[in-house]
């Protein structure tokens, strides 16, 4: 009994950190900044090609990691620089830009580095409870996660550059006016945003077969999830991944992959025609 | 006096004008051959060797005189995965293009969006794929394996080694619907039992809750056909999750070349059958892999798809030159006398004249723990026999019908 206890936690807990590692970048970049950033998912496909290559170098893999998703910021950062900061106020043509950017990097990624990249293999580790057999490293990705949703929190919230950056984004002229310097916060919230999905990518590189255009099996339950989550970010996307992970994990498990993707998406549908801001919309008001 | 020589080399000029054009009308006009390959998208990574075993057979015949004393051209389109484009793509290269012959598509869904626009022509088509079989259809000939050659000597055997009782995962559209209702059949015939089968949407790439599944189901055996790179990531997270069980497929190794991709043991205890692997010892294979890689220094492996599509290119060759003719109806007449056979890399292949799929020699391979390839059976040639029992006859009727274990010809 407990094995099938454990067994549940572990398929929630897999699904749940799938949807926040690939949602927490494009909560910042989307959620907060409003842009519709379709290279998402390049950035990702960014991170785990960078972690597999620094590992074939011989680098150690969560070193390898990290400097991936610090390689995904930096290009961010650039990309912020030379083309989403001309569409702030243009979110429909931040769109299109971002969306010829990913066909751009996929299609330059499959010339220069080949259609399919060989992969570096899961760190070991394997347990076993009852009839079940489990991999450690699923355990590490939801501890990541978790890591990722508390980081973030402490960021925004509690810190000065977290305090300015909400401030930017709720009124930019009023920062402006009130001495922050709008442009580097909007970089360096970008720079976050696409480090994230670095990270995404880094973290689940050993798991997954590299192509150019593996960013795009992320894209789906990223979006999905931040639009769930609402306006508010920081306080929606917890909670929107705990019930998007609930919902495909319960349907997984009894109907196999295709209901539980059909019932993800239709709950989708629900929430979004009830609750048109998104989960956090129910949760502020809660909260006044 | 200087117009007058410029009157002359004018005049020269314009002789050797006419000669060139002469000699070009005295060369016959080059046979265009239509080729549809995914280079980008999804499963660039299995077309890239398709377009490259194309390119290798269409220079290799040029240089030795071409077909009929005519050079092939070979007009290579991109569908990127797309069954839309593949359409699309279609009608151009058949009416504006007008090509002599059409050849490509990878998936069986961009086959079957093909066939019906094939069909509206008198072009022949070759579908150089392995696939689920069952299609009747005179406008197409098939060069890869079907079930009676993969499945047919593959699920007997691991019954026979590992147990009765098998796991199916398998892609969620008509390859995989399809190749599970021949495992249903083929268990069903052998006493064996299928204790679980999930489809897969195309695209999913992450398997917690199917290894769970399968470790409660608590099969002898797994017979994965999932298709792409993306539903390949599960044989990463099974080795992951310790899962251990051995594997069958129609599609992995010769196909996919997993066992390049995924660092080793992931694909431990996988076994296939097929018509070509790489790792195939014989003179002709190593010479052919031989020519390949010298031309293509940087392919990561040669798989049963690119074999297949530089056979068809030959195969083509062998067709026009018995009938002298590039229209379909005379290619017909000479697969009709069963004698459409040409001397491939794996030894000598035929069409089958009832249903214009190729005979191939099979043989069983399994992969060790450091992804050693190793041939565990030889089958020798097997003809595609299955769709000739079951009525199927182009030399009399022609059905443009795919047919299944659980849809037959009607009686009539």
């Amino acid at each position: 009994m407990s094995a099938e206890l454990f067994s549940v936690f572990y398929q929630f807990a897999d699904v749940f950190a799938f949807l926040i590692l690939s949602a927490a970048g494009l909560a910042i970049v989307f959620g907060m900044m409003g842009v519709i950033n379709m290279a998402h998912g390049e950035f990702i496909m960014c991170g785990a090609y960078v972690t597999v290559g620094l590992v074939n170098l011989g680098v150690p893999l969560p070193i390898a990691q990290i400097l991936a998703a610090l390689t995904a910021g930096i290009i961010g950062m650039i990309v912020e620089y030379l083309v989403v900061r001309r569409f702030y106020k243009r979110p429909l043509d931040s769109l299109l830009a971002t969306w010829g950017l990913s066909l751009i990097v996929t299609q330059s990624m499959l010339l220069i580095v080949g259609s399919a990249v060989r992969g570096i293999g899961t760190p070991e580790g394997s347990f076993a409870i009852g009839g079940y057999t489990f991999s450690t490293y699923r355990l590490v990705l939801f501890a990541c996660a978790v890591a990722v949703l508390a980081g973030l929190y402490i960021i925004f919230m509690k810190t000065r550059f977290g305090v300015i950056a909400r401030a930017t984004m709720q009124n930019a002229a009023m920062a402006k006016a009130l001495g922050a310097r709008t442009g580097r916060i909007y970089s360096i919230s970008f720079g976050i945003g696409t480090a994230l999905a670095g990270l995404c990518g880094a973290l689940y590189a050993p798991t997954m077969t590299l192509i150019p255009t593996m960013g795009a099996t992320f894209v789906v339950e990223s979006f999905v999830t931040v639009v769930i989550g609402g306006a508010n970010v920081l306080l929606g996307t917890a909670p929107a991944a705990v019930f998007l992970a609930m919902i495909r994990m319960a349907l997984n498990a009894s109907y196999g992959q295709i209901i539980g993707q059909i019932g993800m998406l239709f709950a989708v549908i629900l929430i979004i025609r009830v609750l048109p801001e998104g989960l956090s919309s129910v949760l502020v008001r809660r909260g006044r | 006096m200087y117009s007058g020589r410029i009157v002359g080399m004018a005049l020269l000029g314009a002789m050797l004008g006419t000669a060139a054009i002469g000699a070009a009308q005295a060369a016959e006009p080059p046979l265009k051959v239509g080729l549809l390959e995914d280079v980008s998208g999804d499963l660039a990574f299995m077309g890239m060797p398709k377009l490259h075993g194309s390119q290798l057979a269409v220079e290799e015949i040029n240089k030795s005189g071409g077909i009929l004393g005519r050079q092939i051209e070979l007009i290579h389109l991109d569908p990127q995965g797309d069954n839309a484009r593949y359409q699309e793509f279609g009608r151009r290269l058949l009416n504006r293009d007008k090509v002599d012959v059409l050849i490509g598509g990878i998936t069986s869904a961009s086959r079957e969006a093909l066939r019906p626009i094939v069909d509206r022509t008198t072009t022949p088509y070759f579908y150089t794929n392995q696939y689920e079989g069952g299609v009747c259809d005179a406008s197409m000939i098939s060069m890869g394996a079907v079930p009676e050659q993969q499945f047919s000597t593959l699920i007997p055997w691991m019954v026979q080694k590992f147990g009765k009782k098998v796991y199916v995962i398998a892609a969620d559209y008509n390859f995989g619907q399809i190749s599970a209702e021949w495992n249903r059949k083929i268990m069903k015939d052998l006493g064996g039992e299928v204790v679980g089968e999930e489809f897969i949407p195309l695209g999913v790439s992450q398997f917690a809750q199917t290894i769970q599944n399968i470790q409660k189901a608590k099969p002898d055996w797994l017979l994965t056909i999932n298709v792409g790179a993306a539903q390949d990531s599960f044989f990463e997270q099974a080795a992951a999750a310790n899962l251990n069980l051995p594997m069958g497929s129609s599609i992995k190794i010769m196909l996919g070349f997993e066992h390049k991709r995924f660092k080793p043991p992931a694909l431990n205890n996988m076994h296939a059958t097929a018509n070509w692997f790489e790792e195939i010892d014989t003179p002709e294979a190593n010479d052919f892999k031989k020519r390949w890689h010298a031309k293509f220094p940087d392919e990561l492996y040669i798989n049963d798809m690119g074999y297949n599509a530089y056979n068809a290119l030959y195969m083509y060759k062998a067709l026009v030159e018995k009938a002298k003719s590039t229209k379909l109806e005379d290619m017909r007449k000479v697969i009709a006398t069963g004698d459409a056979c040409i001397e491939a890399p794996e030894g000598k292949v035929c069409i089958d004249p009832k249903s214009q799929h190729t005979s191939h020699r099979m043989r069983l391979i399994s992969v060790g723990p450091k992804h050693e390839v190793t041939v565990e059976k030889d089958y020798g040639t097997i003809q595609p026999y299955w769709l000739g029992e079951i009525g199927c006859d182009l030399t009399k009727k022609n059905d443009k019908d795919q047919y299944t274990p659980s849809h037959l010809p009607s009686k009539s």
